[in-house]
């Protein structure tokens, strides 16, 4: 599997392939595990896997969402911009926050009237994702990949899902542990975030393991 | 010329962006949260209103004059506004189960400040919430009772008088100011007798910080308009004539106040007790009044107690706190009925104490406030 996977990337570089796109952005690129994005929320919201779920999936559909609409801008707007002399790499922060938050106002509103159960099991969990960081961090690394990987529009598509998705599986395996933890005996000192961190601490080491599995 | 034109080319589509966002957002809550005409039914049908969706449930009643007590001003915090949402409700909003206990939740209590109107709704409301309503008054005259407690005393404008129980209260409109962006409420029990009903009288102390009565003490002036809604609340005398306790602290004096100057005004003989704390003689007022209505009353008496009395107070009275000096008087309460009000901390102790004296817990009334 290994020995195919970076056969697979060999031959697809410089566009990597959306298979190898999904497996990076979701395992060996775990926005969260690699990169610690996003660490607040899922600090916080972990200790229920009720919860974990609704925020995991929040993080997911916004981060694959505001990737494409971010890339989108920036591959239409920005970059044709840039000859004239405007600062394409400055204004993408700016705009690409601005996004984000627009998003997930209008999210919220979807939800409400699609779901009162869901709105109130994703709802109060959608004001924080306009400053997850992960989310933002996705989209500029998006662009990163853009400009060296050679990614395209369903490459970025894949990866801002599949960097979701990754949040989304480490919140959910934290809150398994966490849950599995709460009836054992963890040192007064260590109890809640402390003896997340150093799970999360481990969970990391286990994820970039898979780094050889794709080359660079 | 060449150096400008970025900045404007970077300036519009840092512009272009940000209104589309706009524009769709306004566009998404024209369309998307819109819930047209919704009924709220009221104590089965005993009232129909219709209301425009999206607004909270405590919103839309006040909107139609029907007056749900709010402390915290819809925030979800002080859980005043808990109402029996029958039909419609919809699912618990996380805001609201820190605030509903297991029986409530299976009761369909509801917070209803956390409870936005989306389709038609059947709902409970208390009697005496459908008999409160708005009232305009102007502050007729403003006394210092202590160093920080005031009377006020409001003159009604519109309507012109106010049907009230002795013991009931008001919640009081601080308009926005200084710091303070909105409009807050804060409840205050009436001190004066309802048989004056074009006028009412709110006993007031001052707490640090405090956003209503840092209004009442530092800006609000004789001839200013004042505005409020009530009456409200169940603290009031009991149909019964069983003997009285009462035990009150402070700003607590206001409902024991209206109620035995109505007493003795109707000729109500019911033996009454009345124990009122405070920490030394600069804190007490209206004892000559009330000590004059202990001598000409039999049934009243009368027991102010200081706690830290000062040297120069020369005090001969009962000393200690008010539930040490309500241990010593009371001995069986058995057959007596209690009326507390006061502090939080002041009405729980004495509360215990009361109960240890064997007075059942039906018949203990209170009005705590903090």
């Amino acid at each position: 599997m290994t020995a195919m996977l970076a056969e697979t990337a060999a031959q697809l570089s410089p566009s990597p392939g959306l298979w190898i796109v999904l497996i990076s952005a979701a395992l060996t690129d775990n926005i969260l595990l690699t990169r610690f994005l996003g660490m607040c929320p899922f600090l916080s919201i972990s200790k229920q896997l009720k919860s974990a779920f609704g925020m995991g999936l929040a993080v997911m559909i916004v981060t694959g969402c505001t990737c494409v609409l971010n890339y989108l801008l920036y591959v239409h707007l920005l970059l044709p911009l840039a000859p004239y002399g405007v600062p394409a790499e400055s204004l993408k922060l700016i705009l690409f926050i601005v996004v984000i938050a627009g998003f997930v106002q209008l999210l919220e509103m979807v939800i409400e009237r699609i779901s009162l159960k869901l709105y109130f099991s994703l709802g109060i969990f959608l004001p924080l994702i306009t400053v997850n960081c992960a989310i933002l961090g996705a989209s500029l690394f998006m662009v990163n990949n853009v400009a060296g990987k050679g990614y395209d529009g369903w490459d970025v598509l894949v990866y801002g899902f599949g960097a979701g998705a990754g949040w989304f599986l480490a919140i959910m395996l934290m809150a398994g542990i966490r849950h599995r933890i709460s009836g054992g005996k963890v040192p007064a000192g260590l109890q809640g975030v402390g003896i997340t961190l150093i799970i999360t601490g481990i969970m990391a080491m286990a994820f970039t393991i898979f780094q050889g599995m794709i080359r660079s | 010329m060449t150096s400008v034109l970025p900045i404007i080319l970077a300036a519009a589509a840092a512009c272009a962006v940000t209104t589309s966002l706009a524009a769709m957002l306004m566009l998404a809550e024209r369309y998307l949260v819109k819930y047209g005409t919704c009924r709220l039914d009221v104590n089965s049908s005993d009232r129909v209103i219709e209301v425009k969706g999206g607004k909270s449930v405590l919103e839309s009643l006040k909107a139609e004059g029907i007056f749900v007590p709010s402390a915290c001003g819809g925030r979800g915090t002080c859980a005043y506004c808990k109402l029996k949402i029958t039909e419609g409700g919809g699912p618990v909003a996380p805001t609201e189960l820190a605030l509903l206990s297991e029986q409530e939740l299976s009761e369909n209590v509801r917070i209803t400040c956390q409870v936005k109107v989306r389709n038609d709704m059947s709902l409970v409301v208390p009697e005496h919430l459908l008999s409160a309503g708005e009232y305009r008054g102007v502050v007729e005259r403003i006394t210092d009772l202590t160093h920080d407690i005031k009377n006020l005393r409001i003159r009604l404008v519109e309507p012109k008088s106010i049907k009230y129980q002795p013991g009931q209260y008001i919640q009081l409109e601080a308009p926005a100011y200084g710091s303070n962006p909105e409009a807050v409420f804060r409840a205050y029990s009436m001190s004066s007798m309802p048989d004056e009903d074009d006028c009412l009288e709110l006993i007031i102390r001052l707490v640090p910080g405090g956003i209503c009565t840092t209004w009442v003490f530092t800006m609000l002036a004789e001839g200013d308009e004042v505005r409020f809604n009530g009456p409200y609340g169940d603290f009031h005398l009991s149909e019964t004539d069983r003997e009285m306790i009462w035990i009150a602290g402070g700003s607590g004096m206001a409902p024991f106040w209206s109620m035995v100057r109505h007493m003795a005004a109707h000729d109500m003989a019911r033996k009454t007790t009345y124990f009122f704390g405070a920490v030394r003689a600069r804190d007490l007022f209206l004892v000559e009044e009330l000590r004059k209505l202990d001598q000409h009353h039999e049934w009243f008496t009368f027991v102010p107690a200081l706690s830290a009395p000062a040297d120069e107070d020369n005090w001969d009275g009962e000393t200690g706190r008010i539930t040490d000096v309500v241990d010593r008087h009371v001995s069986d309460g058995s057959q007596a009925e209690v009326y507390l009000c006061g502090s939080p901390g002041m009405v729980d102790a004495a509360g215990r104490v009361v109960t240890a004296k064997g007075i059942p817990p039906e018949r203990i009334f209170f009005d705590k406030f903090g």
